[in-house]
């Protein structure tokens, strides 16, 4: 039977059409994911069904009866949740307070907490949704914060919930335990519309795909009778590698050089201990691990944004644990920021004035710009690597994700450096673009030059490194050429190989 | 219309602004039992009626031209710099002084040095809130509003102590004639300080839309972590960036010590530099629209005495049409709302 049917669904946003002429079926009872590159429509679909953006044309019917739904309170009225990408928590109440927030059980006109937290209780405990009831939010884990969203719209009892991109924000053990709650759901009699871009996923967790493409409805199918390699071609709309090939090559001689560096946080709380990495010519290291084990701190020692409190680094044998950043990038260094929004790039500014940033002052004479240089440059790394644009005018921010991870990209890969530090160089990018990341990473390499490939993504370094470390706890666990996926997941868990 | 003004966008809203803050002082003239019409025709003769008029109008503009860059070069690199009218005084103050006690030099010598002098006074006072945000991250709001108290008294304390004229008015003496900027048409007070402050527009235009240095004082004020990753010292523009911005507060006192009063006076300024925020909102912090917001606020000075003394309507309601065109600029929202309605 079906719980939700969508029929003739367009929705535009000045000449963009999000959504044309959708046609779709959930099943009660069902997971179904909304597959799709960024941009694609997905989340504009389920704003509308809950109710918030109005679409122009077509009919949402809920259990058969067709619905007008205009507001998100309309929505949970007829049983719907969201679980939004972002969370929508107050970081300063506690887990129970922003869980009631809106629905308070009153008692003599106060708020009984006694029996909220009962009530919380009770649920919880019926989807294994462990959440620790008087925690403050902002002290919880992020996998935590999003039991306490899915506890507060089950709360609010819905009984179809939509989960736009969660697993975007989680380390792979939240992601397991999810995916065991969506299941526990399932059981329950929930109904799931679970939004990616990620074909593992799909394949694990739905019964059902729906694959969307510039705003139209590819096909729906059973995820048992599809493959990963089926759905990408449905999503990006041609066949996509979804493992480069890499050729054999002997490595030269040691660019970058880390000896025995320490970092130290607040209150003396160590963040890097004792690192030695060593990353030669024509060779991928990649550096393994779960956020938040000091990758983000690593980065930044090497990029020279963070001062390190023992060890050297070496760059082409010459010592740069002293030097700024602008010097490290004199020398050759190349960085590939893990946040690109907000250190690689200038959202607010056109794309010609992000193309040159880092190596602005090449295009400097006299202390003016030379306008005509960066334009010619601009429109050449543009063609170069593909950014999809309508001009160097337009803002970095009108572009979509994987566009602006390209412009970064490609800016990074222009300035004919010696070493590349890509930090997740393809997170939050669609497959068409991984595919592009990728290719660019190994041609780089190609020409023999050293890159230190940090990583979440376990496919991505099994693919590209030649070598791969694994970071836990701000410590190198291991370091080997060649690991199983388990072995990896073990390392980067804290476990010692057997 | 609307589809007309969304492409020209800022310029769009500043303009709906405005009208919508005269219909609404309109309607405040109306409820008062006054005449609207001869209302805004006082206004508008007052501001613009005659040559002399006119003149009034660009003198009043000047001093808002700079206080208003240098809010909007400020807000350039992410600051934002509410200590305008100390750095005026300073500016003002130092201006007089050296004009006084160089008056031996030659006008050709002497009025740049003087301008210059003005101006560095005003980098000088704001240097010190950009320093301490750098250093010890104390925030710029709350150190340039107490060093305008402490501008506007530390100088007031020097003239008082040191160099005041005989006589009972805490002022200097006049500075020479040579310090003098001359007068473009007789007895107005308007001087060539007017091409000055545009010339320093035009410059200032130049400045951040070709330059390397105004790059990337403009990345660190987008996003200091990406001009960090980009090897820009964001702690350097930030301080850079004061510096000019006081160095614009600075010249506003020194053209109307040179062009408008002479000499050195306390409490001379009606908050020129906190007029100076407002331009800088409704110009949208860019230098050519600061020019032009800046006329509009000195044409409600300037003609709002007329409109008092012809229409009866107390001064007071230029400052709640400056209010108003100010609320509208910086909620675009509520403009969407009523114009859709």
């Amino acid at each position: 039977m079906n719980i939700i049917e969508f029929k003739g669904i367009t929705k535009t946003f000045g000449s963009l059409t999000a959504n044309s002429n959708i046609d779709l079926q959930i099943k009660k009872g069902e997971i179904h994911c909304l597959l799709g590159e960024n941009g694609a429509g997905k989340t504009t679909l389920v704003n509308i069904l809950f109710g918030l953006y109005n679409q122009d044309k077509g009919e949402i019917f809920i259990a058969g009866k067709p619905c007008d739904i205009n507001t998100p309170h309309k929505a949970i009225e007829l049983g719907l949740g969201m679980i939004h990408q972002h969370f929508m928590l107050v970081d300063r109440l506690t887990t129970t307070e922003n869980i009631i927030a809106g629905e308070e059980p009153m008692k003599n006109g106060f708020v009984d907490m006694t029996r909220a937290k009962k009530q919380v209780r009770k649920i919880s405990d019926e989807y294994h949704l462990s959440v620790e009831p008087d925690a403050i939010v902002e002290n919880i884990s992020v996998g935590e914060q999003q039991r306490v969203e899915i506890l507060k719209v089950l709360y609010r009892k819905a009984k179809i919930l939509i989960f736009d991109e969660p697993t975007a924000v989680l380390t792979p053990q939240e992601v397991a335990s999810l995916f065991k709650i969506l299941n526990k759901l399932k059981a329950g009699g929930k109904t799931i519309i679970f939004i990616t871009h990620k074909l593992e996923e799909t394949m694990k967790i739905s019964d059902r795909v729906t694959v969307l493409r510039k705003g139209k409805v590819i096909d729906t199918v059973n995820t048992s009778n599809t493959s990963p390699k089926e759905l990408a071609k449905m999503m990006v709309g041609r066949e996509v590698l979804l493992r480069v090939e890499k050729e054999k090559k002997k490595s030269g001689e040691t660019v970058l050089e880390i000896r025995n560096v320490s970092l130290y946080g607040k209150h003396k709380r160590p963040l890097l201990q004792n690192i030695n990495i060593s990353v030669n010519q024509g060779e991928i290291v990649g550096i393994a691990g779960v956020a938040g084990n000091g990758q983000l701190e690593l980065e930044e020692t090497i990029a020279g944004l963070r001062k390190i409190q023992a060890g050297q680094i070496l760059l082409n044998g010459e010592d740069i644990t002293g030097k700024q950043t602008k010097e490290r990038r004199g020398k050759g260094l190349s960085h590939i920021p893990s946040d690109r929004l907000k250190r690689g790039l200038v959202p607010s500014s056109d794309l010609a004035k992000n193309i040159i940033l880092g190596n602005h002052n090449a295009f400097s004479k006299k202390g003016f710009l030379q306008r005509d240089k960066i334009k010619k440059y601009s429109k050449n790394i543009i063609e170069k690597f593909d950014i999809r644009c309508r001009s160097l005018q337009d803002n970095v921010d009108q572009l979509s994700g994987g566009n602006q991870q390209k412009l970064v990209i490609g800016r990074e890969l222009s300035t004919n450096p010696v070493f590349i530090l890509a930090a997740q160089p393809t997170r939050g990018v669609d497959v068409g673009a991984i595919e592009f990341i990728h290719q660019n990473l190994l041609e780089i390499r190609k020409k023999n030059k050293a890159v230190l490939l940090i990583s979440a993504e376990l496919e991505e370094l099994m693919s590209l490194a030649d070598r791969i470390l694994v970071i836990y706890e701000g410590r190198i666990v291991s370091e080997k050429k060649k690991y199983t996926r388990e072995e990896l997941g073990l390392l980067m868990a804290g476990e010692k190989l057997g | 219309m609307l589809k007309r003004l969304k492409k020209y966008s800022d310029l769009g809203y500043s303009l709906i602004a405005i009208i919508l803050a005269f219909a609404i002082g309109a309607l405040l003239i109306y409820l008062s039992g006054l005449n609207v019409g001869k209302a805004y025709s006082a206004l508008f003769n007052g501001a613009f009626g005659s040559l002399f008029n006119f003149t009034q109008t660009l003198m009043n503009t000047i001093p808002l031209i700079f206080t208003g860059l240098a809010v909007a070069i400020g807000f350039k690199s992410g600051l934002f710099n509410i200590g305008g009218e100390g750095q005026m005084y300073l500016g003002a103050f130092v201006t007089a002084i050296t004009a006084i006690y160089l008056s031996f030099l030659p006008s050709i010598i002497l009025i740049p040095l003087v301008l210059l002098a003005g101006g560095l006074a005003g980098s000088a006072w704001s240097f010190i809130p950009g320093y301490l945000k750098t250093r010890t991250g104390a925030h710029e709001v709350v150190t340039t509003i107490m060093m305008n108290y402490i501008g506007i008294l530390a100088t007031s304390f020097l003239l008082l102590r040191y160099f005041q004229e005989t006589g009972p008015i805490p002022q200097t003496v006049f500075i020479p004639e040579s310090a003098r900027l001359p007068e473009l048409i007789e007895f107005s007070r308007l001087t060539w300080a007017i091409f000055i402050a545009v010339f320093v527009v035009i410059l200032c235009d130049i400045f951040y839309k070709r330059t390397n240095l105004g790059y990337k004082i403009q990345t660190v004020g987008k996003n200091s972590s990406a001009a960090e990753y980009a090897g820009i010292s964001s702690d350097k523009m930030m301080v850079l960036s004061m510096m000019i911005s006081g160095f614009m507060a600075g010249l506003a006192g020194a053209t109307i010590v040179m062009g408008v009063l002479h000499r050195f006076i306390t409490n001379f300024s009606p908050g020129y530099g906190f007029t100076g925020i407002a331009v800088a909102v409704l110009g949208r912090n860019k230098p050519v629209g600061v020019l032009f917001a800046a006329l509009l606020f000195g044409a409600l000075q300037t003609g709002g005495i007329t409109m008092q003394l012809f229409a009866k309507i107390p001064m007071d309601l230029m400052v709640v049409i400056q209010g108003l065109v100010i609320l509208f600029v910086a909620t675009p929202v509520l403009i969407k709302k009523l114009l859709r309605k």
